[in-house]
């Protein structure tokens, strides 16, 4: 079940600089299974998708195609067959 | 043309068309390619003309905005920054010149924009946007513009237009990327519906660590131009409700929808109903330590003069730059051992508690964060070498590039 997750550029240093991962959600179709799989690749990427509570932080937005997960259920939002995973940190420069 | 509505804005109640200036001859002549535009107009120029805007920040993002809105006949720029030009900012910060380095950010763009077009009125706030002078500077404009830098200033920015009711068009920047939506609109989301809280200090790198490439602060900023403009006039659809994401390495414009929290202290329950101080979010820049000599030295910091007086002797210590491999190839001090600080916390294991370490970044700033975190993980021998490398030039060696 290949899903396609966006990267920033902040965060593709530490997958490889990859900036689109494809990342599989056959275990559980959630947006949290597909991180796991992204984590367990690029492990330095752990803590900085998700706290210690394994829960999203409030800085960095997931969307799930143009959805922020948020109000989708967190890392519970099903995803399917072809969806995209868009990350999102916040940033400041100005 | 005048009851056009976006996302839930009536623009008529920003900018009352009944009171709009009339223009001269000289502003008709000026005004020429946007009073044959169907959409904009005589009544759209001197509605722009009856318009104030207030741009806080005039950096990297606030020049092109600026810029933009002055050549567009927006009759009252507001300008709010306490900074002053430096060379290193004329890469991306183009309502600065030359001619200008050391003069105050404020007035350097009050000059370029009345060169541009003398029918404008610039306002300048030579001061930091905070808590105790927020809403007594924003009250008197229609549009807020946030050109800041610092997850502080951008959480004030945002409270007090939704506590004002008036459009915060946004811009961010960071190295390659970037972001813009219209927040606070009548009934549309606002900044802390997207990001509820800040990142905790030291989390995302500043522009002054994280560099920017200096053409983005010029699309981004065009963006909220265009945004302003288009809300002064009612025209067209507004990024409100979305958040436009620019890639430039891969020329990438994507839009995500930002949905409207009714949860979000500001804009939902509307629990927070005062500004406060947001300081304590992230260093403001500016505000980040310009130690000088004569600051009272923590027992856990060192001065530059100290630690090359250490160098001379070959003391037994070990000197750790937690900078980034980039700023290496521009600056250094010979012998240190760079870990740079987004991997600073998974290096603490391999350091020796028992030994005496110094450690060094461009302001003392980044240095800081990494000492506290030695400091936490039980290191009772760490030391922050304050003002950085910075003041290495000043006090040491003057053949060190400061960038």
């Amino acid at each position: 079940m290949p899903i396609t997750v966006n990267l920033p550029t902040i965060l593709s240093k530490l997958a490889d600089g990859a900036r689109v991962v494809e990342a599989d959600a056959s275990a559980a179709p959630t947006v949290g299974a597909v991180v796991d799989h992204l984590v367990d690749r690029y492990p330095g990427l752990g803590p900085r998708l998700r706290d210690d509570g394994g829960q999203p932080y409030p800085f960095v937005t997931f969307y799930l195609n143009d959805d922020d997960i948020r109000f989708n259920g967190g890392f519970a939002a099903a995803v399917q067959d072809g969806d995209e995973v868009t990350i999102v940190p916040a940033i400041a420069g100005g | 043309m005048g009851s056009a509505t976006l996302a839930g804005i009536d623009a008529t109640q920003h900018t009352p068309q009944a009171n709009a200036p009339e223009l001269n001859s000289d502003e008709i002549l000026r005004y020429a390619r946007h009073l044959l535009l169907p959409d904009v107009g005589l009544d759209g120029q001197r509605r722009l003309k009856g318009s104030r805007v207030l741009l806080i920040g005039a950096g990297g993002l606030g020049s092109p905005t600026s810029l933009y809105l002055a050549a567009a006949g927006v009759g009252t720029i507001g300008l709010v920054d306490f900074d002053v030009v430096d060379a290193s900012n004329l890469q991306r910060q183009i309502v600065h010149g030359t001619s200008t380095l050391g003069h105050r950010k404020v007035d350097s763009a009050r000059d370029r924009l009345r060169d541009l077009n003398p029918h404008v009125h610039v306002e300048t706030y030579d001061a930091p946007f905070r808590a105790t002078n927020a809403e007594e500077i924003a009250r008197d404009y229609d549009v807020i513009v946030d050109g800041t830098d610092n997850f502080g200033t951008r959480y004030l920015t945002n409270d007090v237009s939704v506590l004002l009711g008036k459009p915060n068009v946004y811009g961010s920047i960071f190295r390659f990327e970037g972001q813009a939506s219209v927040f606070a609109t009548a009934d549309g989301p606002c900044y802390r519906c997207l990001f509820p809280v800040p990142p905790p200090p030291g989390m995302v790198p500043s522009c002054a660590e994280g560099g920017v490439l200096g053409v983005l602060p010029g699309l981004i900023g065009t963006i909220q131009a265009t945004e302003t403009i288009k809300l002064l006039l009612g025209l067209g659809t507004s990024l409100a409700g979305r958040l436009l994401l620019v890639n430039t390495l891969d020329m990438q414009f994507r839009t995500v929808k930002v949905q409207k929290d009714p949860a979000c202290p500001a804009c939902g329950t509307r629990t927070i109903t005062h500004l406060e101080e947001y300081e304590e979010y992230c260093g403001i820049p500016g505000t980040e330590p310009h130690v000088t000599i004569e600051a009272p030295l923590h027992p856990d910091e060192i001065t530059p003069v100290e630690l090359a007086e250490k160098l001379k002797r070959h003391d037994d210590f070990d000197l750790i730059d937690v900078r980034e491999p980039q700023e290496l190839a521009i600056a250094s001090i010979p012998g240190a051992r760079l870990i740079p600080l987004g991997s600073f916390q998974a290096a603490i294991p391999s350091l020796n508690p028992e030994r005496e370490i110094v450690v060094m970044c461009r302001s003392g700033a980044r240095s800081g964060q990494a000492v506290a975190a030695l400091e936490r993980a039980g290191f009772k021998r760490a030391r922050n070498l304050v003002g950085g490398i910075l003041r290495w030039s000043d006090d040491v060696d003057p053949t060190v590039v400061k960038y």
